[in-house]
């Protein structure tokens, strides 16, 4: 989506290290982003590549020996890290929703689904006894739970995996936030229970006007329920745009090596992988940190690193092959698009 | 090469028959429990053509995997049949099982808890020659070595942990201890799921090559149905313990029979953002449980 609103959350030049007995590690390197209101932007990446390290950081739950080391977060017209912490814990739950990978965890087993959800909104100050019961009801049916008024007094562990993750998005939606993060809120659910969730979080997005940052591993996630992508790899976002673009003309060789990657509608025979392995945190790549691994390096890429060129009005890439003074791949036809009147 | 090195006959003939194969397992019993009997295996037949790859797909709980662990006889079948080569598994005492184990051999999902983190990799790779008592000292250590290079991996790195090789890595350690002993059949239990997803390709192909190579029968279970699509020949939708349908991959993926398999099929995320899937809910009580499956098509069945 490209409307001219100004965006609910805007991260800029965010960076995250860790301090290692070996001494600090950059995690997360200048990653920049805007998410509007009603729109979901998909945070694609690999273990290690820091997109949940940026998550935690945007709403300030980063714990040692991580910590967020640079950048800014806006979110609507506050700068999150200039607020007190109990201003900040304001704004989590009650303005920023989140939907975990595990539900079990997010849950406390010790207490009926009624009372968490009621929980949520009572510390916020927005609804008390009969009222939070109430409320509670109507968030259980709003996230489709058959049953709604048994279930209220159900623990969570007599639900199954997918009716625990609908309970979780109804205590993130319980005080009606304007930004959701969801990371990997299906990754640990069966694929048919995974289309539901996918299903019921474009439901609320449209129906709440949320702004959402998902986060996961999985592309095909990304294509079914993201307007725009963020592919992160090692500390770095290195190409963002809107998803069919992304995915139908990747610019930049990791992507491209991810989505050639998967099993296609070709059956048999053998697959394309990307070689080597994902770099571990605290032994990541000197320059492009993808260059060890890419079919295409170019002799700058080891020593410096690419900054973000925009390939159009809505497209960035982090890569010399797109850069005119070294690339040779596309890169004055994408810098030309946006003089030849495609603004 | 001292070990003894084994024929491995490849005809196109059935190598693993599964017949009315059932598992219960009994729950609860305790001071004022119920015994409760689950089927967690429920009447399952297929059989394994020598060389090909089996998939057997099915959501959390459907019984693959205990089907997977009940053909090697990792867990005991309640009732029914395993054949293998045309013998009896289920018939076979203790030493003649152990003796028929080294032809068959599984890989397991997590090659971060599969592995022993206090044994070295060489160490892990030999285990099942020392159980089997092959080979001398050295003979074991060449042919650990041997299968490092099989699998892809440096023979320098035989002296480290698990902890220090990569998740990918790991895997295939995992896979040069399944083939130490010249198997002919592996039953491959998610064996890339707890990968990345740019490593998943490399361990996939892995797969292929040494099936080529070592002439080995799959038995593919996973979840991930666009890779099942991808590398099994023929495949057994399971639900709820049952197979409610089975033929060849194309076929199956092409036109589903079964209400289940099309919930399945319809619930995979698409790559192509303009390709927003007719999702096909599940209603059980659209279709009999306990239907039996009948032919549909050409080697095609399915409970309908």
């Amino acid at each position: 989506m490209t409307t001219a609103s100004e965006p609910v959350l805007s991260v800029r030049e965010l960076t995250a290290v860790f301090d290692l007995p070996s001494g600090p590690a950059t995690a997360v390197d200048s990653v920049s982003f805007d998410i509007a209101a009603g729109e979901t932007l998909g945070l694609v990446g690999e273990s290690g590549s820091g997109k949940s390290v940026t998550a935690l950081s945007i709403v300030r739950l980063l714990r040692a020996p991580g910590r967020m080391s640079g950048g800014h977060v806006r979110f609507k017209d506050v700068d999150l890290r200039t607020l007190s912490e109990p201003q900040m814990r304001a704004v989590r739950g009650r303005q920023i929703g989140f939907v975990f990978q595990e539900p079990m965890t997010a849950l406390d087993p010790v207490y009926t689904v009624g009372a968490q959800i009621g929980e949520a909104l009572r510390v916020h100050g927005l609804a008390h006894g009969a009222a939070a019961r109430a409320r509670a009801l109507e968030l259980l049916e709003a996230v489709r739970i058959p049953n709604a008024g048994v279930r209220l007094d159900d623990y969570p562990h007599q639900l199954s995996g997918g009716m625990r993750q609908r309970v979780c998005i109804a205590i993130a939606i319980a005080c009606r936030p304007q930004l959701l993060i969801a990371d990997e809120p299906t990754t640990a659910l069966d694929v048919t229970i995974q289309a539901e969730i996918l299903d019921l979080l474009r439901e609320m997005r449209r129906s709440l006007g949320l702004a959402m940052l998902l986060i996961t591993h999985d592309l095909g996630v990304i294509a079914e329920t993201a307007d725009r992508v963020a592919v992160m790899y090692a500390g770095r976002i290195v190409e963002q745009g809107p998803v069919r673009d992304v995915l139908r003309d990747p610019q930049h060789p990791y992507t491209r090596g991810l989505l050639t990657s998967l099993p296609g509608s070709g059956r048999g025979g053998r697959l394309q992988p990307i070689d080597g392995a994902v770099p571990m945190l605290g032994a990541f790549p000197s320059g492009c940190t993808f260059h060890p691994r890419c079919p295409d390096r170019l002799d700058v890429c080891d020593s410096a690193v690419p900054g973000p060129v925009r390939t159009s009005p809505e497209r960035m890439v982090r890569c010399f092959l797109h850069d005119a003074r070294y690339g040779h791949a596309a890169p004055t036809a994408a810098v030309s698009s946006d003089d030849d009147g495609a603004r | 090469m001292p070990l003894p090195q084994r024929q491995s006959p490849l005809t196109m003939m059935a190598l693993v028959e599964i017949d009315r194969l059932t598992k219960q397992f009994t729950r609860g019993g305790g001071l004022l429990g119920h015994r409760t009997t689950v089927s967690a295996v429920d009447d399952v037949s297929f059989s394994i053509d020598a060389g090909e790859t089996f998939g057997l797909v099915g959501e959390s709980g459907s019984g693959k995997t205990t089907t997977g662990r009940c053909v090697l006889r990792l867990i005991e079948p309640t009732s029914g049949s395993v054949r293998f080569a045309g013998e009896d598994m289920l018939a076979f005492a203790p030493e003649r099982l152990r003796a028929a184990r080294r032809d068959m051999q599984i890989v397991f999902q997590d090659p971060y808890a599969s592995l022993n983190p206090r044994m070295r990799a060489r160490e892990i790779v030999e285990e099942p020659l020392i159980i089997h008592r092959l080979g001398s000292r050295s003979e074991r250590r060449e042919r650990a070595a041997e299968l490092f290079h099989l699998v892809g991996l440096d023979a320098a790195h035989l002296e480290r942990y698990p902890h220090q090789f990569s998740g990918g890595q790991r895997q295939r350690i995992g896979l040069a201890r399944a083939l130490a002993l010249h198997p002919k059949f592996v039953v491959l239990d998610e064996p890339v799921s707890a990968l990345d997803v740019s490593v998943q390709a490399q361990v996939v192909n892995l797969l292929l090559d040494l099936q080529s190579r070592l002439q080995l029968t799959y038995l593919f279970i996973a979840h991930d149905l666009r890779l099942v699509e991808h590398i099994c020949r023929r495949v057994a939708v399971m639900y709820r313990g049952r197979i409610v349908e089975m033929g060849q991959t194309a076929a199956i993926f092409a036109a589903p029979r079964h209400p289940y398999t099309r919930t399945l099929l319809s619930a995979v995320p698409q790559l192509d953002p303009d390709l927003r899937p007719a999702r096909a809910p599940l209603d059980p009580s659209t279709f009999d449980q306990r239907a039996n499956l009948r032919e549909v098509g050409t080697g095609h069945f399915a409970a309908v």
